[in-house]
């Protein structure tokens, strides 16, 4: 009696022994989930007015960090690292918000699509360049971000331009139901609309096998150079979906970037990404982005000086990522 | 006879052959950087022959602007040859020299500069028991302690608001003064600690073991360096120097703010980059760091003087460094 032929009745016992299987593989992600309830409870304990309206805004905070870590995790799971997601997205958001300017609500359309297809010409280029100059990509594109913080400046030089009315709404508020925030609809939307096709295709595969082993996967006929410029391309378009959001938001751009790079690398780390490639889901930024948000927020609820709190938040993100070292070098050292 | 004109045959072949400039390139990165450093002061000189007329005025300017950017290219450049970054540095050399500028007051001139290198080089520890011994990414644990530091500083600058800050007048003079009218008193710390991170690397046993640990950490773990010692020293070091770094860029601007370095964290790891050392490890030098310096004061100086818009001036400071650094992979044949 094998594990494939189990008898009727160890049915259940070979789900569950899945589950197990399913929950030690997914440990991570698993425990920020809980984390992140965990800190909800505390926040709705900590400030029990916290109703839905509070709720949106943490959202609306939340949703560009978001989507600078997931156009960040498409790249550094295929081994390598975007150091210019921030000036993307201020570049996207400044020709979105520029394009806008002089169109009504119906031209709003063409433009947003004509920035996404901008940020699948910028990320690619970002990609063909690394594979061209034969440059590590930590350097290939933290030159890039100098080239797309100027740009930004090319088209806007101080903070202008407008955003369509109805994109603004289509971010604010909730949808339906209290609790959902229309913010959350759209992110989980763009996101997954990216993510879980590319997920479940030859190409996503390709890109965590290039990230895990560059030369076992080059070996096992894996197309390293399309798969990377790939990666780079698709991180771009969700940029610009961040440049968009952004936009969305502020209902102007601003050609000065943001710390969406670095805040996004949080995110990427504290959700169990590895910087070293190969490694990651696209559901543990995110919950790690509304933690470090939440925190942010608790403690100005706890009414801890701002700049303490920014101690708070570089020893969390230390101490996390401490923890998770060591569970690592635990793991290989048995 | 025959013999001897075969040799001189083969040998002005293979002068001109690709693979003896790539070897020549390889052990000797300087070079083509000393060339690129001609070249654009050429260009520079062509654009403006004024600056002829006061060659020392420019030369001193020149080398005082390269020099806090030298001295915070030489804690990447230190990091990076074990396949690690600091990105830590702008922060602490920004607190260092608040510290030393608001600690004077009270203080004394001396205890605060001794207070400024203490508080940077408590930084780079707290850098390297994340590096060393938790093995945490460098990327991220500097990242980390930067934002640290960066709130510490904030808290910190809430104490000693009323008190006020001045900068002590021997840092003043070391960073804006001169010597014999074109040699800037600020190279009185670069020169040193040139000297000290150059014969480092080349001649002591823990500058070998630095590039041991970064191109095989395994194989260095094997032949007996204790990894973690290396880099919990390293990045105390890296903190130190980006404290120095601080104090004297204190010097040149006179005031201590607390972002005063902070323009300084990429263009110093494109200082490091252009001077040919590797992000993954294990190859580079601080020679070519302090003329990848002195090639991004130099080129900032000529978009200055090309009157170029802000935008253009970025674009071309970022196509720059990806040139310089592609061209360098390219010839040479390594990453």
């Amino acid at each position: 009696m094998t594990a494939a032929a189990p008898a009727a009745g160890d049915v259940r016992t070979v789900r569950s022994a899945g589950m197990t299987r399913w929950l030690r593989r997914n440990s991570w992600v698993v425990s920020l989930y809980v984390a992140l309830a965990a800190l909800f409870a505390f926040t709705v304990a900590l400030k029990p007015g916290y109703g839905p309206t509070d709720f949106e805004f943490l959202t609306l905070a939340v949703i560009t960090i978001v989507l600078a870590a997931a156009a960040q995790t498409v790249v550094v799971i295929s081994g390598g690292i975007d150091l210019s997601v921030g000036p993307v997205m201020a570049f996207t958001s400044v020709c979105a918000a520029a394009l806008m300017a002089g169109t009504d609500d119906l031209g709003a359309v063409p433009v947003v699509a004509a920035v996404l297809a901008l940020g699948l010409g910028v990320g690619a280029l970002n990609g063909l360049l690394v594979h061209w100059s034969g440059v590590p990509d930590i350097v290939v594109t933290l030159a890039m971000s100098f080239v797309w913080a100027g740009a930004a400046l090319l088209v806007l030089d101080s903070p202008g331009g407008a955003s369509a009315p109805w994109l603004m709404s289509l971010i604010d508020g909730s949808l339906l139901i209290d609790w959902v925030p229309r913010a959350l609809v759209v992110m989980l939307l763009a996101i997954g609309l990216v993510w879980i096709p590319l997920r479940r295709s030859r190409l996503g595969l390709s890109m965590f096998a290039v990230g895990s082993d560059q030369l076992a996967a080059l070996r096992s006929g894996v197309d390293v150079a399309r798969t990377k410029v790939a990666a780079y391309t698709i991180g771009g378009l969700l940029a610009a979906m961040g440049g968009v959001a952004l936009t969305m938001k502020t209902g102007i751009g601003n050609p000065l970037p943001g710390p969406y790079t670095l805040d996004g690398i949080a995110a990427l780390v504290l959700g169990g990404v590895s910087l070293a490639g190969g490694r990651g889901t696209m559901a543990g930024p995110i919950a790690a982005a509304f933690i470090l948000a939440l925190i942010r927020i608790d403690l100005v609820f706890l009414k801890v000086n701002p700049d303490v709190s920014t101690v708070v938040q570089g020893v969390i993100l230390v101490a996390v990522v401490m923890v998770g070292a060591l569970v690592e070098l635990r793991r290989k050292r048995p | 006879m025959s013999t001897a004109e075969g040799a001189v045959t083969r040998d002005t072949t293979s002068w001109l052959s690709l693979a003896a400039w790539r070897r020549l390139l390889r052990d000797q990165p300087v070079i083509p950087l000393v060339i690129l450093l001609a070249v654009m002061v050429a260009l520079l000189i062509a654009i403006q022959p004024g600056i002829l007329n006061r060659p020392q005025a420019w030369v001193l300017a020149t080398l005082r602007f390269a020099t806090p950017l030298a001295l915070l290219a030489a804690c990447q450049t230190l990091t990076m040859l074990t396949g690690g970054i600091d990105l830590s540095v702008a922060v602490v050399a920004s607190m260092s020299a608040y510290v030393m500028a608001t600690q004077s007051v009270s203080q004394g001139d001396a205890i605060a500069i001794a207070l400024a290198i203490l508080v940077a080089g408590l930084v780079g520890l707290l850098n390297g028991v994340g590096v060393g011994i938790f093995r945490v990414q460098p990327l991220i644990m500097t990242l980390g302690t930067g934002l640290v530091a960066l709130g510490a500083v904030n808290v910190y600058q809430k104490t000693v608001l009323t008190a006020g800050s001045t900068v002590p007048q021997p840092i003043q003079t070391l960073g804006s003064g001169n010597t014999l009218g074109f040699i800037p008193n600020a190279l009185l710390v670069l020169v040193p600690v040139a000297l000290v991170v150059m014969i480092g690397l080349k001649r002591t046993g823990y500058g070998r073991m630095l590039y041991a640990v970064g191109d095989n950490p395994i194989a260095a773990r094997l032949a007996g360096v204790r990894v973690w010692q290396v880099l919990l020293v390293l990045y105390v070091l890296s903190g130190l120097l980006a404290g120095i770094a601080g104090i004297t860029l204190a010097g040149i601007t006179k005031t201590a703010t607390l972002n005063v370095a902070d323009s300084y964290l990429l263009p110093s790891v494109a200082a490091a980059v252009i001077g040919g050392t590797s992000i993954f490890g294990g190859r580079g030098g601080y020679a070519g760091t302090i003329l990848g310096a002195l090639i991004l004061t130099v080129l900032a100086s000529l978009l200055t003087v090309l009157d170029a818009p802000e935008p253009i001036r970025q674009i071309v400071y970022g196509a720059i460094i990806l040139g310089v650094a592609a061209a360098y992979a390219r010839l040479t044949g390594e990453r």
